[in-house]
């Protein structure tokens, strides 16, 4: 069943927060996996994030670019535009 | 007013509109190293960069990480945060650090400069102009970072120069040395595909999770900063292959022979990492063989699933590197445990706790054929016979790891595996399969290997006897041996309060009571 597995890798830290709620919240169907000072989000063929949830987590209108400030890692295919980042592979 | 562009629209202007048709001279001459590894490209314009990354953002990101680092690193410092450290032994995963991976960012810095000089695709050059800014960011932070621990252990003191002549730092050299004088494609191929995406992963992020375990907020904050710039390294490399493989089916041969041989060449490579992982670190959250289950059997297995669309399959002898993965780590720290002597760290046995924690996580072969081994060794350090090996050993022509791997894929785990080739009249070793069939393909290239031993036999390498060697390496006497009764473990005690400082003298019993 890890034929199409995608994830992504987060430092755990405040400025990344935003980005792991959205995801979590986005992908009822990922799982979180925490390790020392990092989180790694893992789903089935795909895992997104609009720029509608971020910002409400941050509490600021946040550009979805921002993630490659706390991103460690990832794996999948990647779509983005200004409104929306995904990862899939099917 | 004009509506504000979209990413993709904005993405094309910034970038695609840069390039030119040369006039002055003919295009295949201003691109010179472009066509003669056999690749086929026909349209440039259908490169796709999936981080649609333009210059000003790239700035305004990069300013934002190093700020953050620069502010961690200087409060670490104000505070003396190596004193948070569980155990001073953990640093000696940072001397190996800044002695084999530091030179790596910066042989990469170069590389993708030429690179983005080389390819004549726009979208290419940009990934490529970026890369080369990252991998000198990657070297100076991990350079400054480091220079703390430097202030109060051994062997961080000149890791540029231990680079070019110490023979475990020939293993990570030689390996990109060997990408470096490949053509442009076989280069990105090699470090941007089977290095950073299939296997940077398990440098980078249990290494670096092992460092926030063990107390070090610096090193995870630039190796995680280094990391976050890796997710759009590893990105360049997917979109490396799918390109070449979309741009022309004979492309596929050509590509699939070079996934298969550096996957092998920087697989050997991270054995120094499998050591780091499970012998470096006091405490660990992950063994060697769970990262590789998870970064390469699963993260690989899907990736390859998807590349299949092209033809493309898992690189060669994976099923051995993943067999190898219940063994690596602890046949290297045998080799190392051997001659710790003559490297510029510090090692011991596991402690029993340790021990326990590795019979956990080798199930299968850590009591078997390594608990007894460390046992038998430490009975012998007790009877005042700690062995170091006062030989040279013979290493692997293409790795450069002194032959050390047993026959695991052969169901033979006690039986050292041994290959031999022969090359105009001589016979070139080699210490597996994988690095057997690699110099097979092109001797002529590694019958021209530095090979460390051999250079001490010729004397080219400060005199014949170990001590004119280690000075020609810049090593100081006390950078090497066993941590306990280090001048590391000495120091260490000293800040912690646990003993009075190595220079003073040591009280006397009625001083104590």
């Amino acid at each position: 069943m890890s034929e199409n597995k995608v994830f992504m890798i987060f430092q755990n830290t405040a400025d990344a927060q935003p980005f792991i709620s959205a995801f979590a919240q986005e992908n009822p169907e990922a799982t979180l996996n925490y390790q020392p000072g990092m989180v790694r989000i893992e789903g089935l063929g795909e895992l997104g994030i609009t720029q509608e949830v971020v910002s409400e987590f941050a509490g600021r209108a946040v550009d979805l670019q921002e993630l490659h400030l706390t991103l460690i890692s990832l794996s999948g295919n990647i779509d983005e535009d200004d409104d929306y980042f995904r990862i899939t592979r099917h | 007013m004009a509506k504000k562009l979209n990413m993709r629209k904005r993405y094309e202007l910034l970038t695609r509109g840069l390039g030119w048709e040369p006039t002055y001279q003919s295009k295949d001459k201003v691109f010179a190293q472009e066509a003669y590894e056999g690749i086929k490209i026909t349209d440039w314009s259908k490169w796709e960069d999936p981080f649609r990354l333009t210059a000003d953002a790239y700035w305004k990101y990069q300013a934002e990480k190093d700020k953050k680092l620069y502010a961690v690193m200087d409060s670490f410092a104000q505070n003396n945060a190596h004193l948070n450290l569980a155990d001073a032994s953990y640093v000696n995963a940072l001397k190996l650090f800044i002695q084999g991976v530091s030179p790596l960012e910066y042989a990469a810095h170069r590389n993708f400069a030429r690179l983005a000089r080389q390819l004549s695709g726009e979208g290419a050059q940009i990934a490529c102009q970026m890369q080369s800014i990252d991998e000198l960011r990657h070297a100076q932070t991990q350079i400054h970072t480091i220079s703390h621990y430097n202030k109060h252990f051994n062997g961080m003191h000149d890791p540029f120069h231990m680079f070019d002549r110490v023979w475990y730092l020939s293993v990570p050299k030689s390996y990109f040395d060997d990408a470096s004088s490949a053509g442009p494609f076989e280069f990105i191929t090699s470090v941007s595909f089977s290095f950073e995406y299939l296997l940077t992963n398990l440098l980078f992020v249990p290494f670096m999770s092992g460092a926030a375990y063990n107390g070090d907020m610096a090193t995870v904050t630039f190796g995680f900063s280094a990391q976050s710039d890796e997710s759009r390294h590893m990105t360049l490399g997917l979109e490396i292959i799918k390109f070449l493989l979309e741009q022309h089916e004979d492309n596929l041969p050509i590509v699939q022979g070079w996934i298969d041989k550096h996957f092998w060449r920087a697989y050997r490579l991270l054995g120094l990492v499998a050591m780091m992982q499970d012998y470096f670190l006091p405490e660990s959250p992950m063994s060697w063989k769970e990262g590789w289950q998870i970064y390469f059997v699963e993260n690989a297995g899907a990736l390859f699933n998807d590349l299949g669309r092209y033809g493309l399959k898992m690189p060669k002898y994976h099923e051995i590197a993943t067999a190898e993965a219940d063994h690596i780590s602890h046949q290297v720290f045998g080799i190392f445990y051997n001659y710790i002597h003559a490297a510029a760290f510090n090692l011991g046995l596991p402690s029993e706790a340790k021990m326990n924690w590795l019979s956990e996580k080798y199930p299968d072969t850590f009591d078997k054929y390594y608990r007894p081994r460390m046992e038998m060794w430490a009975e012998m350090a007790k009877e005042g016979k700690r062995f170091f090996n006062m030989g040279l050993p013979q290493l692997c022509q293409v790795c450069q790891i002194p032959m050390g791997f047993t026959e695991i894929a052969k169901g033979d785990p006690m039986q050292i595996a041994y290959r031999v080739s022969e090359y105009q009249g001589e016979k070139f070793h080699t210490c597996s399969d994988g690095c057997k069939t690699i110099f097979d393909y092109e001797p002529a290239k590694y019958v021209n290997a530095w090979l460390p031993v051999h250079q001490i036999f010729q004397g080219n390498c400060g005199g014949a006897a170990v001590p004119d060697v280690l000075n020609w390496y810049h090593f100081h006497p006390e950078d090497g041996g066993d941590y306990v009764g280090s001048a590391d473990e000495a120091r260490w005690k000293a800040m912690k309060g646990e003993a009075a400082a190595p220079e003073a003298a040591q009280p006397t019993q009625a001083d104590a009571a």
